[in-house]
């Protein structure tokens, strides 16, 4: 088990072989599960996006979230040098004492992120690391090392958004990937694994395809051996919508996911955010009201300052704690019917159906529904996304097709009079929530008290 | 007036809009500011080969000899555009079939906020037509220059037209 499939420049450096997960047995305690914790802790978890290149600071960063007056979960986002695998950068902004944006964890020595999480990571206190890499080979080699058993993202989500690494290449390197990852179970240790799939592109992507692709990677997850998932999905432009959304997934995975263990977590608006600390707190509790009424367990949070630069420990703290307070404020709906046949839920089952039926295993329906188009993310320029979808934000603020393209969506999509989508229609869209939250019309009902903002952070 | 034209010599008389050449640069992932130049450029006349985001100097270079651009723009917002402007401008100008292309660049091309005059002059030597910081009149500056790019080629395909 020590020796990987041969070198290959396409799955990105190698530092290292994939470690003997047995090596670290008897040294290391065995960790929660994360989606055990998530799912019994009785009230939303909410849980920051944090990183920091330095062991000291990125500790006292976990130790705050731990801290917050919320049912919080740790984070450790990477920095993007480890994403794509440029070690050497990590080596030399370290040895230069430049400041990383997130934690190197491949470079750290284990025994370092160890003392790092000494007394922090806990039963009671699970922590998640967070990358965004189509070559994550070395992340979760470093995670197998340190009995880090909870991470997040998929070959599709990981893949297209954010470079050029072919959709063949990322599904490999996930299934390898994956494969490995769930051997810590051997070891007493359920590895969790969370899709990034409805994450899409962060904007006007229609909550349907989003559904799906999250749905599609969670399967695929089950397929490599992992049982313990949990199932993103975005708040997008329409409460209505997302509640749709968030109800539909729920339903799709109870109908097509062979595990029992998972849950649904919402993040935050991933766009264009409100620049005035009044209107991105509304955003924030409309999302903490979205994850509650539509029964997901989990948050990602967002914080005043995502306009303009990455926030602070204290502005995470803040975020997560205001979000906790308007969870805990509006009514639960975990008993909420999701078997109700919505627009959203139609669309999503048609794509999830109609992928699954072009091959016998997971991996290869999913290239080939980009090859065909039956999976294409509107605007996403990655040379294996087909690029004829497009979409628009209606009139009651719902994301739609304006061109479906070659989706298998048949008789759902209204093919009507087309909508054509200009330079100044797409700016419009994509300021959209800014617009509406930074207004007064922006959910006018007001949960929480708004944290102080000092007046520097203000437009 | 293009489409008037009466053989097919060029992309334009064939009933063809000129290509742009839009790309982003190795280090940026960033999409949208790449749509939206997209729906823009179209909408001023052009078809557009947009390469996305996480572009490799090398591979817009070969873009660039295999579509033999009307111009090439690039844009990039991750704050390394100006140290990846330079270096990628070089490489572009010392192909032959690009000595005389029009290549811009804009974006927020410096990590605080506006480039210098300097930083723009340098840019300028190192072989930019026309830099539009997102701090300046970025985007009307950028109509602008497509306007005076399309004046400029209307005498040249008059020309192609005029002894036959």
């Amino acid at each position: 088990m020590n020796a990987g499939p041969p070198d290959d420049a396409r799955t990105g450096p190698r530092r290292e072989a994939w470690p003997d997960a047995r090596a670290h047995q008897v040294a290391v305690a065995r960790p929660v599960d994360f989606g055990e914790f998530v799912r019994g802790a009785g009230s939303l978890v909410v849980q920051p996006r944090m990183g920091f290149g330095s062991p000291e600071l990125m500790r006292a960063g976990l130790a705050a979230t731990m801290r917050a007056n919320a049912t919080t979960v740790g984070t450790i986002t990477l920095d993007s040098y480890t994403r794509v695998g440029d070690l050497d950068a990590v080596d030399a902004a370290l040895a230069e004492g430049i400041d990383l944006n997130g934690y190197p964890i491949v470079t750290h020595d284990p025994a370092v992120t160890r003392r790092m999480l000494a007394g922090i990571q806990s039963d009671g206190f699970p922590v998640q690391v967070r990358h965004g890499s189509a070559v994550p080979r070395d992340i979760f080699a470093a995670l197998l090392r340190l009995r880090v058993n909870a991470t997040e993202g998929g070959p599709v989500s990981y893949c297209l958004p954010y470079g050029r690494t072919p959709l063949a290449d990322s599904v490999r390197n996930w299934a390898e990937c994956c494969a490995r990852f769930a051997e810590l179970r051997e070891h007493g240790v359920e590895p969790h694994l969370e899709t990034f799939g409805g994450c899409m592109m962060g904007q006007l992507c229609p909550p349907s395809e989003l559904v799906a692709i999250s749905v599609l990677e969670a399967l695929f997850f089950c397929r490599y051996g992992l049982r313990s998932i949990s199932v993103s999905y975005a708040q997008q432009t329409n409460a209505e919508q997302d509640k749709e959304a968030v109800l539909a997934l729920r339903r799709l995975c109870a109908e097509l996911l062979p595990v029992e263990n998972w849950h649904v977590v919402v993040y935050a608006y991933m766009g264009v955010y409100p620049a005035t600390g009044e209107g991105a707190y509304r955003l924030l509790g409309q999302a903490a009201e979205l994850a509650v009424s539509a029964g997901a367990r989990r948050l990602i949070v967002k914080t005043v300052a995502e306009s303009r630069r990455i926030p602070t420990i204290a502005e995470n703290v803040a975020a997560l704690e205001y979000a906790g307070v308007v969870a805990d404020a509006t009514a639960h709906g975990g008993g909420a019917d999701p078997a109700v046949d919505s627009q959203t839920y139609r669309e999503a089952s048609a794509l999830v159906h109609a992928v699954l039926n072009l091959a016998p295993d997971i991996g290869p329906a999913l290239l080939r529904a980009f090859e065909r188009g039956y999976l294409d993310i509107p605007y996403c320029l990655h040379p294996d996304n087909a690029g004829r979808t497009r979409s628009y934000i209606d009139d009651q603020g719902r994301l739609r097709w304006a061109d479906p393209g070659a989706l298998p969506l048949g008789h759902l999509v209204e093919r009507g009079r087309p909508h054509r989508v200009t330079s100044s229609g797409l700016l419009s869209d994509l300021s959209y929530v800014r617009r509406l939250y930074d207004s007064e019309r922006g959910h006018p009902r007001r949960i929480a008290p708004v944290p102080t903002v000092p007046d520097s952070l203000e437009g | 007036m293009e489409t008037q034209l009466r053989d097919g010599r060029t992309a334009v008389a064939a009933g063809r809009a000129p290509v742009v050449l839009l790309s982003g640069v190795a280090s940026d992932s960033h999409t949208w500011n790449l749509v939206y130049l997209q729906l823009l450029i179209e909408e001023l006349g052009y078809d557009v080969v947009n390469l996305g985001p996480c572009v490799p100097d090398e591979v817009l270079v070969e873009a660039c000899r295999v579509q033999d651009p009307a111009m090439v723009v690039i844009s990039s917002v991750n704050g390394h555009g100006y140290q990846d402007g330079l270096r990628v401008v070089g490489k572009l100008r010392a192909c032959e079939r690009l000595v005389a292309t029009p290549v811009v660049i804009g974006g927020k091309l410096g990590v605080s906020g506006e480039q210098s005059a300097r930083n723009v002059e340098r840019l300028v030597a190192a072989g930019f037509d026309a830099v539009f910081d997102d701090g300046g009149n970025g985007i009307a500056g950028f109509r602008d220059f497509v306007a005076s790019v399309r004046a400029a080629r209307r005498p040249m395909v008059e020309n192609v037209e005029t002894p036959a």
